[in-house]
């Protein structure tokens, strides 16, 4: 089976994270960038699920450093890379991104054989809104599984739990389908030596929206439809009061909540 | 009035507290209309319209529950159309995620996802929106220009008041297409449901880290002495010691509760992501330089081991004062 599996280039944030006051978006040159963590859960269940016979293809869209992100995901094993890329993107929002991978999810499976499985992470650790992989189920008109904790394919029909807050659910559907998973899912390997080296001879092409047909006027900052009007650095907290317990810190614990009104 | 649409968060009929929170916010953008899918109206009827709901949408049939999320968007696509709603409002419920995605893209309108606020815009424009992004690092603000504004409200957004609504209930019939009947839940355990208060909703928090050792005994008197929430660190919940669902962070919940305490949790990051706009936080930690003294407003450095229970003592014992009969 073809396996897309979408991944998103993030600022790092251990780093500091910030934004670009000229137009209110996300600072992407300003702060090192790296694979979004939460997406290399959908690239190791990928593989599983490809095994030796099928093939993962990764997906991204964004900047030239967005590449990067790919690259990690051809070293842990993926077998080709599609990197989206056009100036015209900058600034796009969910709803555009979603356009943009439908098309490219398509484009895939119109040259090398039809897409059974599109995977994806939970959401990303920057904008962590959560909602690409169902607006890209959506546009595609394929079902959709969320939050998938465990996968089984069998024939066309693919099985998930996931593990809900209220209950345990069991959800079906069949190929092919978008199924998002969590990072309770799996252990992501690390790139091996020798993945890395053979990531360097792997397929990857980058894309134009021209290419994908995508009008131009539909993506970007300019034709979002949310917009942010303003965003204020969060005052750093001042530092309270740091007691040493010497024998007494649970009382003095005690003390300041009733202080504070919460006994 | 403006009508605004508030996707009702239940189960069987019982109201959760956040469709309260989320009533509560629209009777601040115009008249609340409740949407209610699935069975249990006759249990929720009360209480909606109790928060202000001036209409009360039921959408039921076997398609609505029977299959995943698709029926549901389609039917609250066609509410949309009907009703040309000011704004829709929902949950912050992985579900609900899901129906405001697909609504977005369905009805061509913009998304916000885990506003912390929602205020009045400028007239008859979007809803001017509150956001809290990168671990709490920034706060922002956004409309949606485009479409019918779709807002993922996080819990404890605002205190939920009563104020009674009209409550005029219709009934809306649903046409499902052939395509929406494709995912379909085959299997359901609900889970025991712990007598503490849900971890998003909760007012108090007690929290676990990798300095329990595992032992969460500790955490949970204090969180009982307290009326908490438990939650644990990524750490813990790695290490097995208490369940995912009760992960604060980045890849778990984001909690905002009144009061957060954090023990044995060193603050990295993540942890932060998950925590950090909660109103005072106080920390119980063995190392000094832990990150998390850092966001503190009281902390104490000592071993959880001898802390805890010495804090969960004290507060019977002034609980005892305060209530003598209880």
């Amino acid at each position: 089976m073809r396996i897309v599996v979408c991944v998103k280039h993030v600022p790092d944030a251990t780093g500091k994270r910030t934004f670009d006051p000229a137009d209110n978006t996300v600072d992407r040159a300003g702060v090192d960038g790296l694979l979004s963590e939460l997406d290399e859960y959908p690239i190791e269940e990928a593989l599983r699920i490809a095994g030796d016979d099928g093939e993962v293809v990764v997906l991204t869209v964004g900047p030239d450093q967005a590449l990067d992100a790919a690259r990690k995901a051809l070293q842990m094993g993926a077998h080709a890379a599609v990197h989206v890329c056009d100036d015209a993107l900058a600034g796009s929002d969910a709803p555009a991104t979603s356009l943009v991978l439908a098309k490219a999810v398509e484009k895939v499976g119109d040259s090398g054989g039809a897409v059974g499985l599109v995977l994806c992470g939970m959401a990303s650790t920057d904008g962590a809104m959560g909602v690409v992989p169902a607006m890209l189920a959506e546009r595609l008109g394929v079902p959709m599984l969320t939050f998938a904790a465990e996968v089984s394919v069998d024939g066309d029909l693919v099985t998930v739990r996931r593990d809900g807050d209220v209950a345990i659910e069991t959800v079906e559907a069949r190929l092919p389908l978008v199924v998002s998973v969590t990072d309770q899912i799996n252990e992501p390997r690390y790139p091996s030596f020798k993945g890395i080296m053979a990531a360097k001879k792997k397929p990857v092409e980058t894309w134009s929206l021209a290419y994908l047909g995508v009008d131009p006027n539909l993506v970007g900052l300019a034709a979002a439809w949310s917009q942010v009007e303003a965003f204020t650095a969060r005052p750093p907290r001042s530092q309270g009061t740091v007691v040493i317990d010497e024998g007494d810190g649970g009382t003095k614990l005690a003390d300041y909540l009733a202080a504070q009104k919460f006994i | 009035m403006n009508e605004i649409l508030v996707l009702v968060d239940h189960v069987d009929g019982s109201v959760r507290k956040t469709t309260t929170e989320l009533l509560t916010l629209a009777r601040t953008l115009g008249a609340p209309s409740a949407v209610f899918i699935g069975t249990g109206i006759d249990s929720a009827r009360a209480t909606l319209t109790s928060y202000g709901a001036e209409k009360i949408y039921v959408l039921s049939g076997a398609d609505l529950t029977e299959y995943l999320v698709a029926p549901k968007t389609e039917a609250l696509a066609q509410l949309v159309k009907q009703t040309s709603p000011a704004a829709v409002l929902v949950p912050s419920t992985p579900e609900a995620r899901e129906v405001a995605a697909r609504l977005a893209v369905k009805t061509g309108s913009g998304l916000i996802t885990d506003a912390v606020d929602v205020q009045p815009g400028a007239p008859g424009g979007s809803p001017l929106t509150t956001q809290s992004v990168f671990a709490g690092g920034y706060t922002v603000t956004a409309t949606v220009p485009v479409g019918t504004p779709i807002v993922v409200v996080k819990p404890n957004a605002v205190t939920p008041e009563q104020a009674a609504g009209a409550g005029v209930e219709q009934s809306v019939e649903v046409v499902v297409s052939d395509a929406a009947r494709t995912a379909r839940i085959v299997k359901r355990e609900p889970r025991t449901r712990s007598a503490r208060p849900e971890l998003t909703e909760a007012e108090i928090v007690v929290s676990g880290g990798r300095g329990t050792g595992g032992d969460f005994t500790d955490v949970e008197a204090l969180a009982d002495a307290l009326g908490a929430a438990v939650g644990a660190s990524r750490a813990a919940v790695d290490s097995g010691w208490y369940p995912h669902s009760y992960q604060v962070g980045q890849t778990g919940k984001t909690v905002s509760p009144q009061l957060y305490v954090a023990t044995g949790i060193s603050g990295a990051i993540q942890h932060r992501a998950g925590m950090q706009t909660s109103k005072t936080i106080v920390a119980v930690n063995k190392d000094a330089d832990a990150p998390i003294f850092e966001l503190v407003d009281f902390g104490v450095v000592g071993d959880l081991k001898s802390v805890l229970p010495q804090a969960t003592a004290a507060i019977g014992r002034a609980q005892g004062l305060v209530q003598p009969d209880g």
